[in-house]
């Protein structure tokens, strides 16, 4: 059962994720190098999100083969190294999983 | 134009490309709420009360999974400890305003509104208004979100799940990262992050895998940048 209580808490701590920082930092705290660092932070954060649901079935297992996600991800992939346009990149990975789901693979 | 409605709507257009694929993600968020069985306003008050696209979905899966409200509260703090660093990157930039200010800009400082925001203000670091960017590229967001998941609540069951909206998350996200394909240690922290997030997916406990991988990930990002510097 959800409970609004469970809601307000996960709303209380992913409100302080993003206050916190804001919030306790100084700009002065910040040197050169961890600038550098922490420009790597979506590259960090980004592939975790990304990587399990297109490798992984839905049993939580290693899925390359008939895995039409994988595919469509480095079509997408490809046209994004290209153009550097975010829609391209969408809307090409997008249609070819839908080629692939159904048209190729029916 | 004024200044400050200049840098609003500036960053009102620069996020706008990104909303796009927001939206079939809140219809995917509003449709799997109402077919757990959830109130249409207990949904949209997940959009309100948390406005965390992927915590939200990973939050739902959890609840029809009969996961405890402690394992949940924890797995949506790990999967949203990415903003801590979003916040201290922003720090910089925010450290001179208003208490107000920063509550309000916290309330929307999400994935995509940093990917825009961050750009514009390392180019623009002499406005003194270059905070009303994070807020017209924020309330779009919040906008999108809201407006799509009432979407999803009101679509319900109509749309089919054969679609594979879901592939839109992992979509969204890549397409965040084009501007760092061309450069080669970003691949590296990315190609870390992706194999240990899917490795630690079925190991890792609490969804924490996510915060894992990241952490992995950024490690490696410190000793490539400390060996780069040792090398001048």
């Amino acid at each position: 059962m959800m409970h609004w209580s469970t809601i307000i808490y996960c709303g209380i701590i992913t409100y302080l994720t993003r206050f916190s920082m804001i919030f306790l930092l100084k700009e002065d705290i910040l040197n050169d190098k961890t600038k550098k660092i922490l420009s790597y932070v979506p590259s960090a954060i980004f592939p975790a999100i990304i990587f399990p649901p297109i490798l992984l079935d839905n049993t939580g297992s290693l899925d390359f083969e008939s895995n039409p996600k994988i595919l469509a991800a480095i079509l997408a992939i490809i046209v994004g190294y290209i153009s550097r346009n975010i829609l391209a990149t969408i809307f090409v990975g997008l249609i070819s999983y839908w080629f692939l789901i159904f048209v190729y693979y029916q | 134009m004024n200044i400050r409605i200049k840098t609003l709507t500036k960053g009102i257009v620069d996020v706008s490309p990104l909303m796009i694929p927001v939206v079939p993600f809140g219809i995917i968020f509003g449709v799997i709420g109402m077919e757990l069985g959830l109130s249409a306003l207990m949904t949209f008050g997940m959009s309100v009360i948390i406005f965390g696209g992927a915590s939200q979905i990973v939050l739902l899966q959890l609840f029809s999974g009969g996961a405890s409200s402690l394992v949940a509260i924890t797995s949506v703090g790990a999967v949203n400890s990415r903003h801590l660093l979003y916040g201290a990157v922003f720090s910089e930039y925010l450290s001179h305003l208003k208490l107000t200010w920063k509550i309000i800009l916290s309330y929307v400082l999400i994935d995509q509104a940093f990917a825009v925001s961050n750009t514009y203000f390392k180019k623009n670091k002499e406005n003194e208004f270059k905070h009303y960017h994070l807020l017209g590229a924020g309330f779009t967001c919040w906008t999108v979100w809201q407006i799509s998941t009432i979407l999803g609540i009101v679509l319900g069951s109509v749309v089919p799940e054969e679609l594979g909206l879901s592939f839109t998350i992992s979509l969204t996200f890549l397409a965040l990262l084009i501007n760092d394909f061309r450069k080669f240690k970003n691949v590296i922290v990315m190609l870390v992050s992706g194999i240990i997030a899917t490795i630690g997916y079925n190991i890792i406990p609490f969804q924490a895998y996510i915060i894992v991988a990241a952490l992995s990930a950024l490690l490696v990002a410190t000793l490539l940048t400390l060996i780069n510097l040792e090398k001048k």
